[in-house]
């Protein structure tokens, strides 16, 4: 079996499963049913200066898909709500239990360097493993100037990552805010200042859906709602590409990297551990399913590392980064063509009518004699967007067929038709 | 009441036992089913299911209104192309229509999406304010429509859409024709078939006089003087007969009638049922016989049939439901003669066995079988009821009246359709779809010949 233990910024866990900053890590009775159902580590609920913050009722909103599936999540819960006291004890007490288990505690107080001295001890004297920097909450604390107010400015970053290195001697990893406009600029901070690690995404601003009969959006707190923090598989998306983008950026080259965002399956995992992650942390499909998945997301990681011959992760970590390019790289000669699988179409024209409207007119629809229709590829149209294979319901039936055009590699800056090509 | 089986015992279950025999052989589906069932429709184009709806509903739409929630939309989805759209959802056999043709009944798919139902869920939970649709201009034309059936009922309700005045005769006390009077209780329960009607008429334009049938107290030739246009929707009023010496004797009824003494009784304890029954025929009517009888408490009920189950016109999920019902289903045997006890009354079926000859054509091989019987019921078809138009030379293709491609008789100004025509198949939707193609065609010649004058 593959080995799934990970020592991610000097912290060591026995897998690299661990739940995210939120409700499911609020205090020790969940964090003790996470570690029981198999977690190898967690990220406590942002602490933060006493008075504790204070929650309001009804924090929560979704959007569905069809199957009434959530498929994205948004939040307006603050941080922890309850003091600090409580949680420092709670958190020394895990840790001595569960000594093999990674435990991060995250951390947000006010932009002052006395803020900072003074909680850095204090977490450093529980025996966490590390600190985990609340640069990136959307919603409530960015408006007492914490959360995403520091994340979106990335000398604050660097200025606070900086604090943290210097008032403790536990690893840092610095969380990030999605809601930025080029990822890359917070992450060179968080790595000037010092940091450890980054871990990335937060969630991102958001308003999932309004009630039409009130006239408000969700979630609904007495007539009235704020944006939230989404998050969910939605959102997977945005977050892989920031991670690429992180793992690429040659000036934070090797720093390592824990993904967020969406991953509720192994293979979310594994996508995201593929592009540079060595770590993954996991919030809404635990807080809809449970903390059991983590069983089936340990399992099938460990089978499919086996099946690839990868016997740990630092063996896969990274290895699409070098596939993740710039446009301008892709191979203008390469070439791919839809093929349907008669024997698997089940007639309902869903590729026909896609490419007719909105493609490139490359399927056609021919009636057959028992009033059925059949679906062929013109192959001489088709220019192999996907979109054919993307709106087919039937697994397998749609196959993008690479084509041996004689061509060799040639990218845009060699390409004769681009005027500002590089000169040969 | 049912005078050729006074003879019989009624029913001996309670009136709540019995009430219970006879409620929704499919219930309907909760808004979760609902969501469930509308969210597996591939929503595909030129959808297969649309091209096998007798009466072309947009299926994809309806269920794609469904699934955003917007159950009027979808009700008036089904309603425009078939205004009788919560009766087929009921009595279609989707199985071979629409559900048959579902690009996910498909073994990779695990089965059909559930059309009917989803049709039946939209049109039992729209909630208009007012009638869904609204009429045109008024034309000053007035067609009478003969039969308040399917056919008739969906002629009449298209054609006061355009704009028309319109007076339905029907022949029976209450409209709704087999919808009403000829399908098993448990298909069109809570009375459906009257709510449905009275959702039709609030388009306005429509009379309805009842207790006036062709032939008798009501002549085509006076409808043709007095009205713009005519339009028969008179069903197959009469039953085939076995042809058997016996055919009067107590104990031996059409199936239709006795289905539509049973759709109208207050009290299902007051029906006869025979212990012993025998249902000969093939086709839903027969299942339903069989079914119904089965369930009002007899012992015994066999369905006989002089071909192969593959030849039956019920469908094999109507065998089915035969079948649950303990209903025996006897084929290749035809009948041959009703034996009688001392009393004329009938005792039992006398059947001759049968196959197919060398060249195809069915042949009694001499082996008799007899079937004891309290009660038996030919369900072989209906034909044309030939004392409704002797006043008149209308044009016939066998049994049927022969229309032309725009429901045209050969009579001027006078219109057909449903299962009286030659196309006819029996089904209500086809029924439905006669009726509104009639009306678009009554009205255009209608409107036609305004302009020409």
């Amino acid at each position: 079996m593959a080995d799934l233990s990970i020592n991610f910024a000097g912290i060591k866990a026995p897998n690299p499963f661990w739940l995210a900053s939120a409700p499911p890590t609020d205090k020790a009775y969940n964090v003790v049913r996470a570690y029981e159902a198999g977690w190898g580590g967690v990220v406590w609920k942002t602490l933060g200066e006493d008075p504790a913050a204070v929650n309001v009722s009804s924090r929560y909103s979704a959007i569905y898909g069809k199957n009434k599936e959530v498929l994205g999540f948004n939040n307006i819960e603050l941080i922890t709500d309850r003091s600090l006291e409580i949680n420092l004890r709670e958190i020394e007490q895990v840790k001595k239990d569960w000594p093999d288990r990674a435990l991060v505690v995250s951390l947000m107080v006010p932009c002052e360097e006395e803020s900072w001295k003074y909680i850095l001890p204090l977490v450093e004297a529980t025996g966490a493993d590390g600190i985990e920097l609340n640069f990136g909450c959307p919603h409530g604390m960015p408006e007492r100037g914490m959360g995403a107010a520091v994340g979106q400015v990335p000398e604050y970053v660097e200025m606070v990552t900086r604090w943290c290195k210097t008032y403790s001697k536990m690893p840092v990893i610095v969380k990030l805010t999605p809601n930025i406009t080029d990822i890359r600029g917070p992450a060179r901070a968080a790595y000037n200042g010092g940091a450890d690690a980054v871990s990335l995404i937060n969630t991102i601003n958001s308003i999932t859906s309004i009630d039409l009969d009130q006239m408000v959006a969700r979630p609904i707190v007495g007539g009235r709602s704020t944006h939230g923090g989404y998050c969910g598989p939605a959102v997977k998306p945005i977050a892989m590409n920031m991670v690429a983008e992180i793992a690429r950026d040659p000036a934070t080259a090797g720093i390592p990297i824990s993904g967020i965002g969406g991953i509720g399956s192994w293979r979310d995992a594994a996508e995201f551990i593929a592009l540079g992650a060595s770590s993954v942390q996991v919030c809404t499909a635990a807080m809809l399913y449970g903390f059991r998945i983590v069983e089936e997301m340990k399992d099938g990681l460990s089978r499919w590392m086996d099946e690839k011959g990868y016997n740990s992760i630092a063996d896969f970590s990274g290895k699409a980064i070098p596939n993740t390019t710039d446009w301008k790289y892709l191979d203008m000669n390469y070439k791919v063509i839809a093929q349907i699988d008669q024997d698997k179409c089940i007639g309902c024209g869903r590729c026909y009518i896609a490419c007719e409207d909105t493609s490139h007119q490359s399927i056609a629809n021919l009636l057959q004699d028992n009033g059925t229709h059949k679906y062929e590829v013109k192959e001489e149209e088709c220019v192999g967007c996907n979109l054919c294979q993307i709106t087919c319901p039937v697994t397998d039936c749609i196959t993008m067929v690479p084509q041996d055009t004689g061509e060799p590699y040639m990218n845009w800056t060699q390409d004769p038709r681009n005027p500002f090509r590089e000169a040969s | 009441m049912i005078k050729s089986l006074s003879h019989l015992p009624t029913a001996e279950a309670s009136q709540d036992a019995l009430a219970g025999q006879f409620t929704d052989l499919h219930p309907p589906l909760n808004q979760r089913q609902a969501e469930i069932e509308s969210a597996r429709c591939l929503y595909c184009y030129d959808a297969p299911c649309v091209n096998a709806c007798p009466s072309d509903i947009n299926i994809p739409r309806f269920i794609r209104n469904i699934a955003q929630d917007n159950i009027n939309g979808a009700a008036q989805t089904i309603l425009e192309s078939n205004i009788l759209g919560g009766s087929c959802a009921r009595v279609c056999p989707t199985e071979v229509l629409c559900e048959q043709a579902c690009v996910r009944n498909h073994s990779d798919e695990c089965e059909p999406v559930k059309i009917g139902l989803l049709q039946r869920y939209a049109t039992d939970n729209m909630q208009f304010s007012s009638h869904p649709f609204k009429r045109a201009a008024a034309t000053g034309k007035t067609i009478a429509v003969v039969g308040a059936g399917p056919a008739g009922l969906s002629c009449a309700h298209r054609l006061a859409m355009l704009g028309n005045q319109v007076v339905i005769f029907e022949a029976q006390s209450k409209p709704g024709g087999l919808n009403e009077y000829g399908i098993a209780k448990y298909k069109m329960t809570d009375n459906f078939a009257q709510k449905e009607v009275e959702f039709l008429l609030q388009i306005g334009g429509i009379e309805l006089r009842y207790g006036l049938a062709l032939g008798h107290n009501l002549s085509l030739q006076e409808l043709q003087k007095d009205y713009d246009a005519v339009f028969l929707g008179i069903g197959l009023g009469a039953s085939r007969q076995l042809g058997l010496t016996g055919e009067d004797a107590p104990g031996l009824m059409a199936a239709v009638d006795y289905i539509k003494e049973l759709r109208q009784a207050d009290d299902l304890t007051t029906l006869p049922v025979a212990k012993r029954a025998v249902v000969i025929g093939a086709g839903n009517t027969a299942i339903d016989m069989a079914v119904q009888m089965a369930r009002l408490g007899a012992d015994q009920v066999t369905l006989v049939y002089r071909r192969g189950t593959e030849s039956m016109s019920a469908t094999e999920h109507e065998q089915d439901i035969a079948k649950a019902n303990q209903v025996k289903i006897v084929t290749w045997a035809q009948p041959k003669e009703v034996l009688l006890d001392d009393s004329g009354k009938v005792s039992a079926m006398r059947f001759e066995k049968t196959v197919l000859d060398a060249s195809g054509k069915l042949t009694g091989t001499g082996e008799l079988l007899d079937i004891p019987a309290d009660g038996v019921f030919k369900a072989i078809g209906q034909t044309f009821d030939e004392s409704s138009l002797n006043d008149v030379n209308l044009g016939r293709d066998g049994d049927r009246i022969r229309i032309d491609d725009g429901f045209r008789t050969s009579l001027s100004g006078v219109y057909a359709g449903g299962d009286c025509v030659a196309p006819g198949e029996d089904l209500t939707v086809q029924a439905v779809q006669h009726g509104k193609l009639a009306a678009m065609s009554i009205h255009q010649d209608l409107m036609t010949n305004v302009e020409a004058a």
